[in-house]
């Protein structure tokens, strides 16, 4: 049987996550890797809306706020499960990307990335501001949502950080899954055919604004879900997960991999996680670093990491 | 009783009158064309038939229905589509998958579907890529399938529009200079196939240069200048028309002659 390549990349990403840990020297890095698939998730959804459909948020953060802080207040306010409080933060970020989308999309150009941005800004101030609720800028306390415990209880004894490393991966997986699914199904190409051309997206019935905005909901609850992860997993949120600084990273992360490629742009996430980590020196320059990053690959490979180096190889190899 | 009614339509751009009251009709299976010489408003015309342009003036009537106002996806779901002057490919995409795209109206399925991969959204994939791939081989480019469609020649690419166009099952076709840039092969492959659509009940409205070809294969022909019809009729009529000659047939023919000198 031939293994097509949506299987292969799925089946790539499953080992590498899951041989990873034979090479980590402390526990820490459990911590680092559960962050890149936190990351690499909220840029998955990002493939989708950049890398199929070709359209631009700058505001993505604010979604990640959203699921990040439904899963703090949730559980006080209303008693609700943090797991639970993760699907109630999916939803709300997929209906308000809706009503923020719907009028936006409508029109013609980058109004998405202004508009996008306005509502991130929005978001993050509500957060840092409305402090008798969320704590203002100090933050708040995450209820722990007891799936670790679950397992122990199943005979599957895990640390808190081994635990959390499988469970982001687990997740990445699935979120990669459907995004892989979606490239090659009827609406991924309507996306993809709008990117190239939407005039003949049209002419061939293609409802250009409703593909968008399917395009900007489904991003937005994967950035909603990789909020409520690292919300969880750090059991302390502050409302710079809603930041600017938020957005352009994962813009950042998604472009240097490659918009158009899932693993071209998990791959970019892991290298913008790691550098700050690894080279303490950037960690102080890391909104500098940000910038060179996004301009030498705009400049040098627009196509991202991934894609420019898997085409010098195919020109190589012929 | 005509598919298609084009009744007293124009627009203007600022204060020029880029098309005015013009009027003509379409019939089941029929070629009609519309010449004129460069600047006559013909993409302007075909602009405002697809929906990409609101008309200022007047009506466009498919099957009895007003479709003036509608935008091009739904006059496409209507059964109208178009090709392009200037090639609308998506290019990023292979040759079967721009032929694939062609299919969206028939694709069943919802994007729930899709992001799960469900049988019914892969059997849906798998019935358009079938059609599309039996499209390709119609026009000619089955062995370029797997190919990204950037890479194909212009000649070429002017066939895969006319293939992703098809795929729609239109009822009405608008082809806008389907014959430019092609050589004198690529241009009678593409004369054979509008005469095939037209023969299997696709109304055609050609906007072509190649007055041969035109001469040829329409039923009936609309000739344009500066914005205002001057003259309509059969192929033979059109070609004596005073008019007609003065206008546009005559500088081709000075032109010719140019050239020939």
């Amino acid at each position: 049987m031939r293994l097509s390549s949506k299987t292969i990349t799925l089946l790539g990403l499953a080992v590498v996550i899951a041989i990873a840990p034979v090479f980590f020297p402390s526990s820490f890095y459990y911590r680092v890797g559960s962050l890149i698939f936190v990351n690499g998730l909220a840029v998955t959804g990002l493939v989708i809306l950049i890398g199929y459909a070709g359209q631009i948020s700058l505001g993505h953060a604010g979604f990640a706020g959203i699921g990040a802080y439904a899963c703090a207040l949730a559980p006080v306010h209303f008693g609700l499960h943090p797991a639970l409080a993760a699907v109630l933060g999916a939803v709300l970020s997929g209906i308000i990307a809706w009503l923020v989308g719907r009028p936006i999309l409508r029109l013609k150009g980058y109004y998405l990335a202004v508009a996008s941005l306005g509502f991130g800004v929005l978001v993050s101030m509500v957060l840092a501001n409305e402090a008798a609720i969320t704590g203002g800028p100090d933050g708040m306390a995450v209820e722990d949502p007891g799936l670790r415990g679950a397992l122990k209880a199943i005979g599957i004894d895990l640390s808190n950080t081994e635990f959390w490393y499988a469970f982001s991966g687990l997740i990445l997986v699935i979120g990669a899954w459907l995004a892989l699914n979606l490239y090659h199904s009827p609406t991924g190409r309507a996306l993809r055919a709008l990117h190239g051309s939407e005039v003949a997206a049209r002419a061939v019935g293609i409802d250009v604004a409703g593909y968008k905005l399917k395009a900007f909901v489904i991003s937005a609850v994967y950035a909603s879900v990789s909020g409520s992860l690292l919300a969880l997993q750090n059991k302390f949120i502050t409302p710079d997960v809603a930041g600017f600084m938020h957005s352009i990273e994962m813009v950042t992360m998604t472009v240097l991999g490659g918009a158009g490629s899932v693993i071209g742009a998990i791959l970019g996430a892991a290298i913008l996680t790691i550098l700050p980590q690894i080279l303490t020196v950037f960690q102080e320059y890391e909104q500098l670093l940000l910038g060179l990053v996004m301009m030498l690959v705009m400049i040098f490979m627009r196509d991202g990491l991934l894609p420019s180096i898997a085409r010098r190889l195919r020109r190589g190899g012929e | 009783m005509s598919l298609l009614q084009i009744e007293g339509l124009g627009i203007d751009f600022g204060g020029l009158r880029a098309v005015n009251d013009v009027s003509f009709s379409l019939k089941a299976g029929e070629i009609v064309s519309v010449i004129g010489p460069n600047g006559a408003g013909k993409t302007t015309l075909f602009n405002m038939i697809s929906g990409v342009y609101l008309p200022g003036r007047g009506k466009v009537m498919l099957d009895g229905e007003d479709v003036t106002r509608l935008s091009p996806h739904l006059l496409a779901r209507r059964g109208l589509s178009r090709t392009f002057q200037n090639l609308q490919i998506f290019h990023a995409m292979t040759v079967l998958e721009n032929a694939v795209v062609g299919h969206h109206l028939h694709e069943r399925g919802n994007i729930l579907a899709d992001l799960l991969s469900l049988p019914a959204s892969r059997r849906s994939s798998r019935e358009s890529e079938e059609s599309a791939r039996r499209l390709l081989d119609r026009v000619g480019l089955g062995r370029a399938a797997e190919q990204e469609a950037g890479s194909l020649s212009y000649g070429a690419l002017k066939r895969l529009e006319i293939a992703r166009a098809l795929a729609l099952k239109p009822r009405v076709l608008l082809l806008d200079e389907p014959a430019a840039g092609c050589n004198a092969v690529e241009t009678e492959e593409i004369d054979h196939l509008i005469a095939q659509m037209a023969a299997e009940g696709i109304s055609i409205l050609l906007v072509e240069h190649d007055m041969k070809m035109v001469m040829r294969i329409s039923n009936h022909i609309v000739v344009l200048d500066h914005g205002e019809k001057i003259a309509e009729g059969e192929p033979a009529a059109i070609a004596r028309n005073p008019r007609v000659i003065e206008a546009y047939l005559g500088a081709q023919a000075t032109e010719a002659n140019h050239a020939d000198g």
